[in-house]
């Protein structure tokens, strides 16, 4: 895996490959555009039935959405625990990396498979004995438990994000930094971390994106005050029939919303096939 | 001492790596001991914790000793049930998704126009997660949706398909929500291969179809073992579409519901720990083996070019 850079695709011949590689392509995107779009009318409409489109555009969802649902109070909860994983994530992850990527040592194989072994199970799977452990240790239902839930897998994808990344940058620079006379420390922050810059900014954004996505953890131990929106939203959507259908996608409309500005930003400087896990080879 | 001297002896006492005598222990190792003690303490130890926990029945299970969670898990039919409920979800979702995306990403290992684009594109999705997905689907594919509008219209079908609160609908959104994955993750295996070997193939007379069975696809055999892993892990666990589009009650309640049911409505903390390790035994064991099918890829590969 690594953090490439954008790099501009050579142009490609056309062929019947190509032809499927759009189709299939464009039926994808019909359907996410399509459940994406239908979602944003139906936040704004004032009510939607039978026809291709609704019968009228409102903004009273919203404006009852922001009341009875608390978006700031849930907006400032999500923001304040998604930057908590990343940069707890960051202190915890960026020197592992960094002897992952620089030292070997006996037993390092160990370590690199423990310290993916979390992306590997799904949450839910161990989310439930962590859950269980948390309310045990009374940390369960605050922010600090979420945000300490949501490490368990941000702290792996911070490391396997920045070993690659760390390996390219040329070790020969630190050692003509100390060679010149530096001191470990001035070498780390006058060398190494102007250097790392763009890959830590980039698996930043990535936790964050990731987290503000990640569900079963969050559903599993936050507490009335620090749920994030996507449990928000799971919440409204499991008890249909209490509230109108163009509220809840008011709600989804945010979290989408919030969750595609912060996308963009990190494509600017991601390439999208690092937002997966993908095995080193 | 001269300006040269100084910044000599600076090197000599600094605790540069390279010029250590490999034995002796670098406490610049240590930096990584805080990362290793929280996977040990919140992965690691929740995990032992759980299975423990399994082991110490709650309530009328007791009375069955220690094993009595999980035969309370499997003695009931409806608990078991939910298994192969999970099973005829996630096989059929990775099937799919493997089946078409294997195509796409081998056409696109040479670039076509636009592929930064797509690839950016199959991110949304997983960007936005399994709830929103689901939650878009209620509107979408509902009785009243654009996809029955679509069907009706062009006249495949003459009354509203019921895509949602059932099998379907959990398929469905399975199948959304996972592709882009793996789509995402063959992509990078195919363009990891050096096209060389194609050109080599072609070069000594082989065909297309030569180049495809004999070069492209067995370099692709690994990655697509461990997509195929991957993506039937994420799908053995779904939870939150199979309550919101599915029917948790009935044919979609699937085994991360049951485990969830378990701590959530019956607070018997220890079934629901049996729960997840029963899953999380089926999920590491399909991990380990998709692993070492790949280990056995490379070096089958390797012993084949060395012949």
């Amino acid at each position: 895996m690594s953090i490439a850079f954008r790099r501009s695709p050579a142009r490609g011949r056309l062929d019947g490959g190509a032809g499927f590689v759009y189709a299939v392509v464009a039926v994808v995107l019909a359907v996410v555009g399509g459940i994406l779009l239908s979602v944003v009318l139906d936040a704004f409409a004032t009510s939607w039935f039978g026809g291709w489109l609704p019968d009228g555009y409102t903004d009273r969802w919203f404006r009852a959405a922001i009341s009875d649902f608390e978006i700031p109070q849930i907006l400032l909860a999500t923001a304040f625990i998604t930057l908590s994983v990343a940069v707890a994530g960051l202190i915890l992850g960026v020197p592992a990396a960094y002897v992952l990527a620089r030292r070997s040592f006996p037993g390092k194989g160990v370590l690199q498979l423990l310290l993916v072994l979390p992306l590997l199970v799904p949450p839910i799977t161990y989310g439930i004995p962590l859950a269980t452990m948390l309310y045990e240790f009374r940390i369960a239902g605050t922010a600090a438990g979420v945000i300490v839930a949501n490490l368990v897998p941000a702290l792996p994808l911070v490391v396997l994000l920045l070993t690659p990344f760390f390996e390219q940058i040329d070790p020969n620079l630190e050692r003509a930094a100390r060679t010149l006379g530096a001191s470990p420390l001035s070498v780390f922050t006058r060398v190494l971390v102007p250097l790392a810059a763009p890959g830590v900014l980039a698996a930043a954004l990535i936790v964050v994106v990731r987290t503000l996505a990640l569900f079963e953890l969050t559903f599993l131990v936050s507490g009335a005050d620090s749920q994030t929106l996507v449990v928000a939203l799971y919440y409204a959507a499991f008890a249909p029939g209490i509230r109108p259908s163009q509220q809840i996608d008011a709600m989804a409309v945010v979290y989408m919303a919030t969750s595609l500005v912060l996308l963009i930003a990190a494509l600017r400087f991601v390439n999208p096939t690092s937002m997966v896990f993908r095995v080193r080879r | 001492m001269t300006a040269p001297a100084a910044r000599r002896s600076a090197v000599e006492s600094g605790d540069s790596f390279a010029r250590r005598p490999r034995r002796r222990f670098d406490p610049s190792l240590l930096v990584i001991g805080p990362a290793v003690l929280f996977v040990l303490g919140l992965f690691v130890y929740p995990f032992v914790y759980g299975l423990a926990l399994s082991f110490q029945p709650y309530g009328d299970n007791e009375l069955n000793g220690p094993l009595g969670s999980y035969m309370a898990f499997f003695g009931d039919a409806r608990e078991r049930l939910s298994i192969s409920n999970t099973l005829k979800l996630a096989v059929p979702a990775t099937l799919i998704d493997v089946v078409l995306a294997l195509p796409l990403a081998y056409r696109l290992r040479r670039p076509i126009p636009g592929q930064r684009v797509i690839a950016a594109l199959f991110v949304i999705p997983m960007t936005l997660g399994t709830v929103l997905i689901a939650e878009g689907m209620l509107q979408f594919f509902g009785p009243a949706g654009w996809v029955n509008k679509t069907l009706l219209l062009i006249g495949v079908v003459h009354e509203p398909v019921q895509f949602l609160h059932n099998y379907l609908g959990t398929l469905i959104s399975l199948l959304i929500s996972d592709f882009p994955a793996v789509f995402l993750l063959l992509l990078g295996y195919a363009s990891g291969i050096d096209p060389a070997l194609d050109r080599a193939a072609r070069t000594l007379g082989a065909s297309w179809w030569q180049r495809t069975w004999r070069v492209t696809l067995p370099m692709m055999a690994p990655g697509v073992a461990v997509a195929a892993a991957l993506s039937f892990v994420a799908t053995f666990s779904v939870f939150p579409s199979a309550v919101l589009v599915g029917n948790p009650a009935g044919e979609t309640r699937v085994i991360a519901f049951a485990a969830w049911q378990a701590a959530y409505e019956h607070f018997d903390y220890s079934e629901a720990s049996a729960i997840a390790i029963v899953m999380g035994v089926i999920e590491l064991a399909l991990v380990a083996a998709a692993l070492s099918l790949r280990a056995g890829g490379y070096r089958r590969l390797r012993a084949e070019a060395g012949r």
